[in-house]
């Protein structure tokens, strides 16, 4: 369902907002919110808190930035929703150019939705005053009919006149939502907005978010450091690393596909082993195994690199007599359909491996670690 | 109060954004205008010639120099004494009727000097109440109060509840772990008291003894009542004497240079360890020492103080009241006073807010060196005795502001100067509880800097808009030099009454319009202190999340 009164959010046809000057130079797929080379450094840090940022994103996409905290990720949402200045690079909302080192488009020019981590409903105001706080310019009756659709599509109807204070985390957090969309934000941008909340509430209302926001058709941006969330909720999602989004791709491709040792690390539980590549394969402490590469790099014979080594892609089996790139089974953990081994190698290195069946080894035992249906290996150079 | 506040920790937004201009015009006004009395004396000094050299170091202003100081450290000192026991005994222990008790301790803040000094001859003079109580045990005749010991006990008793505020919030806000940390380290009750609790103490007391020194620097009425003679009563008499208003002007910046080394010394005290709690997560509250057969006895204690600065006075002045109505006495020309006094405290409380607010939203929102001098520059009536800023107002209002003189709103100019800093601590402390994502969110949803401000700033401020006014309603109506010297001839107020009414020994009106002023300044007190009591709205919403997750 998209609200009656929304604006198709297409760049190409959004208005000129007030103060801000359109680039001759702009492509028709310029998208909702596109990031160009972006800079922003905060005062008194001789280190900006993110470089040469780029990040496009279309119309109707749910897009996740996902890093660790400190990586910048709140800094580039603030960016785009002009509580910071850029010092280098352009911002475009909508198509406009609202943010460069010469140009900054006030936040209330912005038409942002903004949710942040800690709600920051207004107090002072009932849920429906909350709601309606950013519906100033409507007359009376319609902000009115406007509340109410918004408010029922959060699951919030009957709810109006509570205080903020009289509402749950998970309430607090619809209303949060609501009151974005409300005034029909050009998009929809969620700082950490799970953070608050405990673990079970937590997925819930991801599935509710994500349907709300599917319902509206609203072009979303979120900024989590978890990855689940990222991975469950996006259609595509962007991996930051210091400063700057390293890889952006669909979850799957960039689950299966991770471009650096820092991405993947991020995107998923992991063991990075160093290596040595000969000829197709990667000579490492726990075994040889056939390599992939998935950054482009060509890697010639006895480059040191890091081998990816995640529990589902592996398998193990029992050592026989080998001595050679064994390992040692310190912990087993039976999690119903599968069991988990942390198996030990002789240099204290622990990797993880994920057995549907297992095969009657018990904690003691010495194994090979082998890839699982002989699947190649993603190796980074190290 | 308004110092700790710098010590406590809060929501401060990043310095990138740009203040409105309104903003920061109306602060610059206020702060220009804070700084008027100050500059107006320094002009008029500078006019003087040499003739101040002389002033300034001769003998005789060596001596008052000598006595004011003597005052000020056995006030201070004794006052933190009294004030950090009965602190702790009404925070941190199970002591008998302990919310009656942190309530009481603090009341002696409501009377005002002159009447606790009127009482105090009363009660102690040689041949007082004091002494007929104790005469069948052949005590004829009590040491002299006149002079410095009468003035201490007055003063004590006016200013060791600004000790027992600034340390008891700190208490009030002090992680137990701490303590905790400590026993679980092997320390005793006694080393955890003398090498955690009194160190973490050591920024409020010195707080709290910043402001009893500048009450005791600044105050007029019991040392002028009392006969000891300190700065103030040196400049009341050089303007109420001499032909030529100079020599009070100088002897006023004097005391203002004084005021400003006091401020000094304080900051020095605070060292650079960071006091507040440094990890995140909510204060639980401590488990109260179990005091036993001592619970009593710290009862007492904690009574004295009430009884001696609160109980004994006002039982004196309701003597009086029944001796003068026995005796014909007539109150009803009381009510003009007592309405002039709410009028003119509610139209102080009420200026002196609307001036601190854009001083506040600056000094926290938009931090830069502009908002630190115009907040800083605020400060100054914290360090302005009353004296001084109405004798320069009326040199600033004959010369310069003519309408304004022998107006009331020059009266309300002098209490604003004077208690600007209240307003704005209660305000700055108000407004850093405030998180500026809110603010943000408004901006987000459209909504100006200015509608910002005026639809979530000021509604969420507004607790603290009312702990301030009714801080600057209390110290108006207690205030007396300025009062008398600015007050338009014939407006008299509670406070001007009653010293006219004590110097012509009127003791039924003296009484009454001191009941009067003690009820209706009381009032406020009570507010202030009972606020902050009944905040469980956190706790509250926590309950609510974990009946969500139980579902």
């Amino acid at each position: 369902m998209r609200f009656p009164w929304s604006k198709p959010t297409d760049s190409s046809v959004q208005q000129t907002q007030s103060g801000a000057v359109s680039n001759p130079s702009l492509s028709e797929d310029t998208g909702v919110i596109h990031l160009e080379n972006v800079e922003c450094s905060y005062r008194g840090s001789d280190r900006p808190a993110i470089t040469g940022f780029n990040l496009q994103i279309r119309p109707g996409e749910f897009v996740s930035i996902l890093g660790r905290s400190g990586a910048g990720k709140t800094t580039a949402l603030r960016v785009i929703a002009g509580f910071e200045q850029v010092s280098d690079g352009y911002v475009r909302v909508g198509g406009q150019l609202v943010g460069s080192s010469f140009l900054h488009v006030a936040p209330d020019q912005r038409r942002i939705g903004l949710v942040f981590q800690d709600y920051a409903l207004f107090p002072h105001l009932t849920v429906e005053k909350n709601v309606e706080f950013g519906l100033k310019d409507l007359p009376k009756e319609e902000r009115a009919n406007r509340v109410k659709p918004v408010l029922k599509l959060v699951g919030m109807s009957g709810y109006e006149d509570r205080y903020v204070h009289e509402l749950s985390g998970g309430q607090q957090q619809r209303v949060a939502i609501a009151r974005a969309l409300a005034p029909d934000p050009v998009a929809l941008l969620l700082d950490e907005p799970f953070s608050n909340l405990d673990r079970q509430l937590r997925s819930a209302l991801r599935r509710d978010i994500k349907q709300i926001v599917a319902e509206t058709g609203a072009t979303t941006l979120l900024v989590t450091h978890d990855r689940e969330e990222a991975l469950a909720t996006s259609d595509r999602i962007a991996v930051m690393g210091d400063q700057k989004i390293e890889q952006i791709g669909t979850p799957e491709d960039v689950y299966q596909n991770p471009v650096s040792a820092e991405v993947a690390r991020m995107i998923g539980p992991c063991e990075l082993i160093p290596g040595v590549y000969r000829g197709g394969v990667v000579v490492t402490e726990a075994g040889v195994f056939p390599t992939r590469v998935t950054n482009g790099t060509s890697l010639s014979d006895g480059r040191q690199v890091l081998a990816l080594m995640r529990a589902s892609e592996l398998e193990i089996e029992p050592a026989g007599d080998e001595t050679q790139r064994t390992a040692t089974i310190e912990l087993k953990e039976f999690e119903g359909e599968f069991s988990e081994y942390s198996v030990k190698l002789d240099s204290g290195t622990v990797i993880r491996v994920r057995k549907r069946v297992a095969n009657g080894m018990e904690i003691g035992d010495r194994v090979r670690i082998l890839p699982r249906d002989d699947a190649a290996v993603i190796v980074f150079p190290a | 109060m308004t110092l700790t506040d710098v010590i406590t920790t809060g929501w401060r937004s990043g310095d990138t954004k740009r203040p409105p201009l309104f903003l920061v015009v109306s602060a610059v006004v206020v702060a220009l205008a804070a700084f008027i009395p100050v500059v107006y004396l320094a002009v008029r000094s500078a006019g003087s010639g040499s003739e101040w050299v002389d002033l300034v170091f001769n003998a005789n202003t060596a001596s008052i120099f000598g006595r004011t100081f003597l005052l000020i450290a056995l006030v201070t000192t004794i006052s933190i004494t009294i004030a950090v026991p009965v602190a702790w005994l009404t925070v941190q222990t199970d002591v008998p009727f302990r919310r009656v008790l942190s309530v009481a301790s603090v009341l002696p803040l409501v009377m005002p000097s002159f009447v606790m000094a009127t009482t105090v001859i009363e009660v102690y003079s040689p041949k007082g109440i004091l002494q007929g109580w104790l005469s069948p045990f052949g005590v004829d005749r009590l040491p002299a109060i006149y002079g410095l010991p009468g003035a201490t006990l007055v003063l004590i008793l006016m200013t060791y509840p600004y000790v027992l505020l600034t340390v008891r919030g700190t208490l009030r806000r002090m992680d137990p772990s701490l303590e905790e940390a400590a026993r679980a380290m092997g320390y005793g009750p006694a080393r955890t008291l003398f090498s955690v609790t009194l160190p973490m103490l050591r920024p409020a007391i010195a707080a709290g003894a910043l402001l009893v020194a500048l009450y005791t620097l600044s105050d007029f009425g019991a040392v002028a009542l009392l006969r000891y003679d300190t700065f103030t009563s040196a400049i009341m008499i050089q303007y109420e004497t001499s032909i030529d208003r100079t020599l009070a002007a100088v002897l006023s910046l004097v005391l203002v240079v004084v005021a400003v080394f006091l401020l000094l010394a304080e900051g020095l005290t605070r060292g650079s360890g960071a006091y507040h709690r440094v990890t995140v997560g909510t204060v639980r509250s401590a488990r109260r020492v179990a005091l036993g057969n001592w619970k009593w006895v710290a009862f007492g204690v904690v009574m004295v103080p009430v009884v001696v600065g609160l109980i004994v006075p006002v039982g004196v002045l309701l003597h009086w009241l029944i001796r003068g109505l026995l005796n014909d006495q007539h109150l009803l020309p009381l009510l003009v006073p007592a309405r002039n006094s709410l009028y003119v405290s509610l139209l102080a409380a009420v200026v002196t807010v609307l001036a601190a607010l854009p001083v506040a939203i600056l000094a926290v929102r938009f931090r830069s060196g502009l908002s630190r001098v115009v907040e800083r520059s605020t400060y100054i009536g914290f360090g302005l005795p009353g004296v001084v800023v109405a004798l320069s107002l009326v040199f600033f209002g004959i010369n310069v502001a003519r309408p304004l003189y022998q107006s009331i709103w020059l009266l309300v100019f002098a209490y604003g100067v004077l208690f600007l800093p209240a307003a704005l601590g209660s305000l700055r402390a108000s407004l850093l509880q405030v998180s500026p994502r809110v603010e943000e969110a408004a901006m987000s949803l459209g909504s100006s800097q200015w509608r910002t401000i005026f639809k979530v700033t000021v509604p969420l401020v507004m607790p603290g808009a009312f702990a301030g006014g009714a801080m600057v309603f209390l110290l108006t109506m207690k205030e007396l030099p300025a009062s008398l010297i600015l007050s338009p001839i014939g407006y008299k107020t509670l406070s001007t009454s009653i010293w006219s009414a004590a110097s012509e020994a009127f003791f039924a009106k003296t009484a009454a319009s001191a009941l009067l002023l003690v009820f209706a300044a009381g009032i406020p007190t009570a507010y202030l202190t009972l606020r902050g009591h009944g905040d469980d709205s956190e706790k509250q919403k926590r309950e609510i999340d974990l009946e969500e997750a139980a579902r």
